[in-house]
């Protein structure tokens, strides 16, 4: 290992801050965790690593083999092979934005690709480069409208339907922020299943920010015309969190008055791979654009009048403006940005909207199968998309335990978010689910409830 | 370089035009050259705001660079020049005249003895290329 400062460096850096041994510097690590006390086991070949590897991994039950109904932010969805095979070409093959961008004219073509679909799909005017992940993106529309009021408005209205995790990291983002606020999502007594029209008192001058989620995370619509109209009234800006592929057939939130649109793009040919990487969808109205964080990518003339593209409005960013910039990350998800391009311009636009209807339709038959099995009720009040909570005669991680004897991952246990919400089980369906899967898991409810 | 004999200068940059109690702001043409092409400015102040020497009162951007633009001088906001988001470039083209960027009534005009006059600042500029 190559390390390049001399002891005697080493000693004056110790004493300049004030520690006599290195070590010293980890008693905040419990010590059975520090080096060298890691336990490895010795070395193994090639061979003998895959062997045990392959067998550890066989443990698992995975989608391929097993019907899954578990969505909650991240969607079992038929991936076409021809987008692994584009995206594994070298040219395309790297994780990252070139640090002498403009040199690779094709990375930042599909770049501007997938800004330019990402804002058709939105209704906005703009997209980023993308984000880390749906949770991220949700924190740096927080974080944009926070900068956006110069600090003025201390407070962001958050929907209870927002992802949990999503809620979490924006409260980690903003833990740095003196005096911020954050309302609406954990208000005593409020009912986790409330819909927007319990946001409206909370919007006052104060208020930077509303955020909520379309189709919300229990998979309900919402017409969000009023709740702009509140947010805009008070000054304030509105972000809607979305799942991109239901936009294939909803109306984006462009068109009800959304200033800035975030969401997790793993539904646009993404694999699930144990939760990342995902894709930080992150687009919004053209006035903000000296806000928006990240990378962007814009179209322009070479000096021979052809086509060429830039990283462009880079003055906003963190490697220019250092500390006043919006956002300290300039980086993007690359290939699984490439990797949505890819997907949505193998699907199209009617390809887009025949994935989303057949959800919308598998998951509306599943609705029905389960509601009529005794002791299950579907207990939605409101227009869904392909998901829906099901309140259960027991606890919906009792439930799971035995589907998995079925070959059935089930849905999600909505307790461990939401503890009010007892005995609830958030189900997804999507173009994966057979008609056989959905009778199967209909008729397995009915059989472990009542063993 | 351009560097007008009649305007008073400020260590971040900016000029300012004594007349009477009020002084008008803007940036040298050292600071457009250093910036190269300005494409966005924003003013972050409005007209009745009162400000203080040394605080930001507007944020450029050019091609390569941002910087914050400081009122040289503390008193209340009379006038800002509207055009200048509109014509970014003003400030490359014209940044003694056209491109001034907002007027203050000074609340405290002894610190205008704190800005250093042309021949000053025309020494500033040159111990700052090297």
């Amino acid at each position: 290992m190559f390390v390049p400062h001399t002891d005697a460096e080493r000693e004056e850096m110790l004493k300049a801050i004030g520690v006599e041994r290195i070590e010293d510097l980890f008693t905040d690590v419990p010590e059975d965790y520090r080096f060298p006390y890691l336990g490895l086991p010795g070395g193994l070949t090639e061979m003998e690593i895959m062997a045990e590897l392959q067998e550890i991994a066989a443990a698992n039950s995975s989608t391929r083999e097993m019907a899954c109904f578990l969505g909650a932010g991240a969607y079992n969805h038929y991936i076409p092979a021809a987008v692994d095979a584009i995206i594994r070409r070298g040219e395309f093959l790297t994780a990252y934005t070139p640090y002498q961008p403009e040199v690779s004219q094709g990375t930042l073509q599909a770049i501007f690709e997938y800004q330019s679909m990402i804002a058709a799909l939105t209704g906005m005017e703009v997209s980023n480069a993308s984000h880390y992940d749906g949770a991220t993106a949700a924190a740096e529309a927080v974080v944009m409208a926070y900068h956006h009021f110069r600090g003025k408005r201390g407070k962001v209205v958050l929907s209870p339907g927002v992802h949990p995790q999503y809620r979490a990291v924006i409260r980690t983002y903003m833990q740095g922020y003196a005096g911020f606020q954050i309302a609406g999502d954990h208000e005593p007594g409020c009912d986790p299943l409330s819909g927007p029209e319990t946001l409206l008192p909370m919007i006052d001058a104060n208020t930077s920010l509303v955020l909520v989620q379309y189709p919300d995370f229990f998979g309900r619509l919402y017409d969000y015309t009023a709740l702009a109209q509140a947010a805009h009234e008070a000054g304030a800006l509105l972000a809607v969190a979305v799942n991109p592929l239901s936009l294939g057939l909803l109306k984006p939130p462009g068109e009800f008055g959304a200033d800035i649109v975030v969401g997790e793009g793993q539904s646009l040919g993404i694999p699930l791979s144990f939760g990342g990487p995902y894709l930080g969808l992150f687009a919004t109205r053209k006035e903000y654009v000296r806000r928006l964080a990240g990378r962007l990518v814009g179209e322009t003339v070479d000096n021979a009048g052809r086509r060429a593209y830039v990283l462009t409005l880079t003055a906003r960013e963190q490697h220019i403006r250092r500390e006043k910039a919006t956002s300290n990350i300039c980086t993007n998800q690359g290939l699984i940005a490439l990797t949505a391009t890819v997907y949505m311009s193998l699907l199209g636009k009617h390809g887009l909207r025949q994935v989303a209807e057949l959800c919308y339709h598998k998951a509306h038959y599943a609705a029905e199968k389960i509601n009529a099995i005794p002791g299950f009720s579907v207990c939605m009040d409101r227009p869904f998309f392909h998901e829906f909570v099901v309140c259960c005669p027991m606890p919906a991680s009792r439930l799971n335990d035995r589907l998995i004897d079925h070959g059935i991952i089930g849905g999600y246990d909505l307790q461990q978010d939401y503890p009010a919400l007892e005995n609830r089980m958030l189900i997804a369906v999507t173009e994966m689910n057979t008609r056989d899967e959905i009778d199967h898991l209909a008729e397995a409810l009915s059989e472990v409830s009542h063993a | 370089m351009n560097i007008p004999a009649d305007l008073l200068y400020a260590q971040t940059d900016e000029w300012a035009k004594v007349d009477g109690n009020t002084a008008t702001v803007g940036i040298t043409d050292y600071a457009q050259d250093q910036l190269s092409d300005v494409v966005f400015i924003e003013f972050l102040v409005a007209v009745g705001d009162t400000v203080q020497k040394g605080q930001q009162i507007a944020t450029v951007e050019s091609v390569k660079a941002a910087a914050d633009i400081n009122a040289p001088v503390s008193g209340t906001v009379t006038a800002i020049n509207e055009a200048l988001p509109q014509s970014p470039e003003l400030i490359n083209k014209d940044p003694f005249g056209q491109a001034w960027m907002v007027r203050i009534e000074m609340s405290e005009p002894a610190e205008t003895r704190q800005l250093m006059n042309a021949d000053g600042y025309a020494k500033y500029c040159e111990e700052r290329s090297h």
